[in-house]
């Protein structure tokens, strides 16, 4: 039988954006109601205890760009937002190592011992791109305007814009055009000479990105990465208590005590157009509920391709979304340990364990792994990000045992002859392999594995292709371009479909920010 | 599974060579972060006894954490001549200069003294690593660069008892040694480079030596100074002595170009009280251009020395029922300074001189509220209430005896 139910909005996917515009729009006093398909919220944000007594941020791992007035607004810290600091980041090599850590002193320090000169101008090189960050935050900031057909309040956004450009220094400027155009690789090359240091810092410009740290365009990525802030701090990265699905769940609880209802295990089968207006949604049950609005948290790919019959949008617009680069290029493996790793060139469990991990030795390992899978492979040596949440906080793991998070990259979405279970294990076997270059004691101290494959990533969490942005952020398809000229601005070609994901301005990472500038255009529009 | 606590990274801070019997004397405990490395605050409970040390008897004082470069090579002046705005073309051999350096766009980067060791080799000292900025400048020049920070080791002993405690252990009479000169002697079978420089406005030197001398001229120094008050001393006496010698200090009082982040942090010789450091005749050195339109044009800020006045802040802790509150030790707050409704100054360091039983600062002020003489209001807190009082500036520096530069 089908139930119908009236709603001022509904949510499709309950995911960290769409639980971020579901609580804008019940804290506007709407009536909401969110649909999750799995029986957990929180998308790519999720926790969950894959292996009995081991917790895993299964897919995003770490918080940095959680924008600051959303937690305001929503009142994050009263729903249980704990961000503890990522403290450093280690690199091992084969004899030595790289390990910043947040002491400026100590810091130096490291990074004179491969290059003194390195060490002084990386002290200016944080500033200088914390100012880069402000430079382009009020984009971020601003709902994309659309610049092709723009309206009055189009102009006048694009006016702000404008007078923003003009308070800019001749320094951010400079930087700014470099870093919107010049492959990371370049761009550090200008600034260090010390390789693991310069690897590592490029390595944020790959991430999640089917580029090698010597395309241009990545300089980008990593300035993306460059632009979270905790507590007023540019740049700094956290790991919320309990895993990243402690954040969605503290957005849910937002949520739910602004009014908004909630509903897991039920997967949308179709968003209702009638008239090229959309109406309610369907279920995959064949419940039905009705809403004045529609807003998807998914993808572009399936918000416009799956949600809604390709009948029902203008060709072109279909098209932009077909074009839109969403390939996937990256896994992720989730150890559970009996212990902690040894890392050959900084034994025994010091601090460098409570902060990111980063297998990023050099540019050539990093584009050698880009080799691999520009043709179809998994990364033989692959890049790896690497946390161990129970060290920081030892909630995650049985006392005594560890969980560790790998963010690994390369794997291609599109791998030769498709991923399989036997492709899954080796992919596992080779970033196993490639940790124990650096800890050989990995091997005897895993408990239990789980391999994430871009194919994974999709068929679990419906990311497509595996892309953890929702679709790369490279410049053909950012800001006023994202996902489709003309529709950047969170409306979609279908009066009352709105869309509010990853796939949306400005982009990927817990930011909350396309979430709740879809859920306040939303409310503009009402 | 467990490896037991076998983490060793290079994570502590730096030791200096002297901290072997620094960290046995530091009765206090009290340390604070100097360029990296641990740096005694004060040796005593209080500093006082340390900084009457520094104007009546012998203060000790480790300053191996200070940057130093050697410069060396054919090319070596004509560099620094580029690098600094003083004339390094007429510094002579075993003379030392203080200067400062700057940006193209005159702004100031950092102050430090430049040493004449040879005619083609020279040491230059830095508050901040300088490598990067020397190494960059120094392009295509006929010279050497070497980081000798940690090589070289270096102690300050300051006070009007300073010459005759190093004259009992020197092989040479340091007499005729004049202010800012210096001189390459032994303690001993030890050889020591002697600059007659120092950070505190009084007699005093600094001692130049490889490390691994460390131990024994400290040693020495202490026990020959002993019958004449040699003292260990810390930052915190350190600090009230450079203020009363109007010393500015990088990151208190100014913050260096390369780090300012934004226009207005910046601030140039001219603006710090340095104009006479800029030899603006000199054919050319970087910043040369902006400073030459900046003296044209005259400075938008300047900065003097402030006494404020001790009727009116008596009066303001009489009010309230209390003796006049003074600080203890030196300050480093900014603090606004006021001409009417209007701001037009900060103090960035002050503190009570005990020598000199004035309350004194350093402050930046407007150039035209910066006339010596003038009186401005300075911001202070009485019991919990923001109150002004007035502040008359003055030239610095504060305090400057004659031994500083006389000779016997």
């Amino acid at each position: 039988m089908s139930v119908v139910i009236k709603y001022d909005a509904i949510v499709i996917g309950g995911g960290h954006n769409g639980l971020t515009a579901a609580a804008y729009l019940a804290r506007a006093g709407k009536k909401v109601l969110v649909l999750e398909r799995r029986y957990v919220l929180g998308g790519a944000a999720v926790t969950e205890e894959v292996f009995p007594g081991f917790k895993f941020s299964v897919c995003s791992y770490v918080v940095s760009l959680l924008k600051p007035n959303i937690i305001r607004e929503l009142m994050l810290p009263k729903f249980g937002l704990e961000l503890l600091p990522l403290e450093s980041t280690f690199t091992p090599l084969d004899n030595d190592y790289l390990l910043r850590t947040a002491d400026k002193d100590q810091t130096y320090r490291e990074i004179s011992r491969h290059s003194p000169r390195d060490a002084e101008t990386y002290m200016r090189f944080g500033p200088l791109m914390g100012q880069i960050g402000m430079a382009v935050r009020p984009i971020l900031e601003t709902i994309a305007p659309n610049a092709i057909r723009p309206s009055l309040a189009d102009l006048g956004a694009m006016k702000k814009l404008l007078n923003h450009f003009k308070t800019l220094s001749d320094e951010q400027f400079e930087y700014l055009t470099k870093l919107m155009t010049m492959s990371s690789a370049d761009f550090l090359d200008e600034w260090f000479e010390c390789e693991p240091l310069k690897a590592t810092m490029a390595a944020s410009g790959i991430i999640g990105t089917f580029m090698g740290p010597r395309s241009p365009g990545s300089a980008y990525v990593m300035l993306h990465h460059y632009m979270g802030d905790i507590d007023g701090a540019f740049r700094t990265w956290g790991f919320q208590r309990g895993g990243t699905g402690a954040v969605s769940m503290a957005i849910a609880r937002s949520a739910k005590h602004f009014g908004a209802d909630i509903l897991t295990e039920a997967p949308v089968e179709k968003v209702i157009v009638k008239n090229g207006r959309a109406v309610g949604v369907v279920l995959e049950n064949g419940d039905e509920y009705q809403a004045d609005k529609v807003i998807s948290g998914l993808d572009p790919k399936l918000s416009f391709l799956k949600m809604v019959d390709e009948s029902d949008l203008p060709s072109d617009f279909v098209t932009d979304i077909k074009n839109f680069r969403i390939r996937g290029s990256s896994g992720k493996v989730n150890l559970a340990l009996d212990g902690l790793p040894n890392f050959t060139s900084l034994p025994g469990d010091g601090p460098h364990l409570r902060g990111a991990i980063s297998i990023s030795p050099s540019y050539d390992y990093l584009e050698k792994a880009y080799d691999d899978a520009k043709y179809g492979n998994f990364s033989q040596e692959p890049y790896m990000d690497i946390i161990f949440p129970s060290v920081i906080d030892p909630g995650m793991a049985p006392p005594g045992k560890h969980v560790m998070s790998c963010f690994v990259q390369y794997a291609p979405y599109d791998i030769k002859g498709g991923w399989n279970n036997k492709k899954r294990e080796d992919f596992g076997d080779s970033v196993v392999n490639a940790i124990a270059r650096f800890a050989p004691n990995i091997k005897d101290i895993i408990i239990h594995r789980q391999v994430l494959t871009p194919a994974d990533l999709e068929s679990t969490f419906g990311l497509t292709e595996g892309n953890i942005f929702h679709g790369e952020l490279s410049l053909q398809q950012l800001f006023i371009l994202r996902p489709a000229a003309k529709w950047a601005n969170y409306k979609t070609p279908i009066k009352n479909y709105y869309q509010c994901g990853s796939g949306t301005h400005p982009g990927g990472g817990i930011t909350g920010s396309p979430g709740e500038m879809a859920g306040k255009k939303i409310l503009r529009d009402w | 599974m467990s490896y037991g606590n076998q983490f060793k990274a290079h994570t502590q801070l730096k030791l200096s060579p002297f901290f072997e019997r620094t960290s046995k004397l530091n009765e206090s405990q009290e340390w604070r972060r100097w360029s990296g490395y641990l740096a005694a605050t004060n040796y005593e409970l209080t500093h006082e006894n340390e900084y009457f040390a520094i104007r009546t008897k012998a203060a000790l004082l480790d300053i191996t954490p200070l940057y130093k470069y050697i410069i060396e090579g054919p090319d070596a002046q004509r560099f620094l001549n580029r690098m600094v705005t003083r004339n390094i073309g007429i510094c002579k051999v075993g003379q030392v200069m203080y200067t400062p350096w700057c940006d193209e766009n005159g702004k100031q980067i950092d102050d430090g003294t430049v040493q004449r060791l040879s005619n083609h080799k020279f040491r230059i000292t830095s508050a901040e690593p300088n490598l990067e900025w020397i190494e960059y400048n120094a392009a295509g020049m006929d010279l050497s660069i070497l980081d000798d920070s940690y090589a070289t080791a270096a102690l300050a002993i300051q006070g009007p008892n300073s010459r005759t405690i190093l004259n009992a252990v020197t092989s040479d009479i340091l007499n005729n040694l004049k202010f800012f000169w210096m001189m390459e002697t032994r303690f001993g079978d030890i050889p020591v480079s002697i600059s007659r420089t120092g950070y505190t406005g009084d007699l005093g030197y600094e001692i130049w030596m490889d490390s691994k001398d460390a131990l024994s001229v400290w040693d020495l120094l202490m026990d020959k100074g002993k019958p004449f008050g040699i003292t260990p001393t810390g930052l915190q006496a350190l600090d009230m002595a450079r203020i009363e010698a109007g010393l500015i200090l990088l990151d208190v009082d100014y913050i260096s170009s390369r780090h300012a982040i934004v226009e207005s942090r910046k601030s140039s010789p001219y603006e710090l009280g340095l104009g006479w450091a800029v030899k603006i005749k000199k054919k050319y050195f970087i910043g040369k251009r902006a400073l030459e339109a900046e003296l044209a044009r005259g400075s938008e800020w300047e900065f003097v020395g402030i006494d404020i006045q001790w009727t009116e802040l008596e009066n303001h802790y009489r009010k309230v029922g209390l003796a006049p509150g003074l600080p203890g030790t030196a300050w480093r707050t900014s603090t606004p300074l006021y001409k009417g409704n209007e701001q037009v100054g900060y103090a960035t360091s002050g503190c009570w001189s005990p020598i000199l039983k004035r309350y004194i600062a350093l402050a930046h002020v407007k150039s035209e509220y910066a006339q010596s003489g003038s009186t401005l209001d300075f911001e202070l807190k009485v019991e919990h209430y923001r109150k002004v009082t007035p502040a008359i500036v003055v030239k610095t520096p504060f305090f400057d005896p004659e031994r500083k530069r006389s000779c016997p």
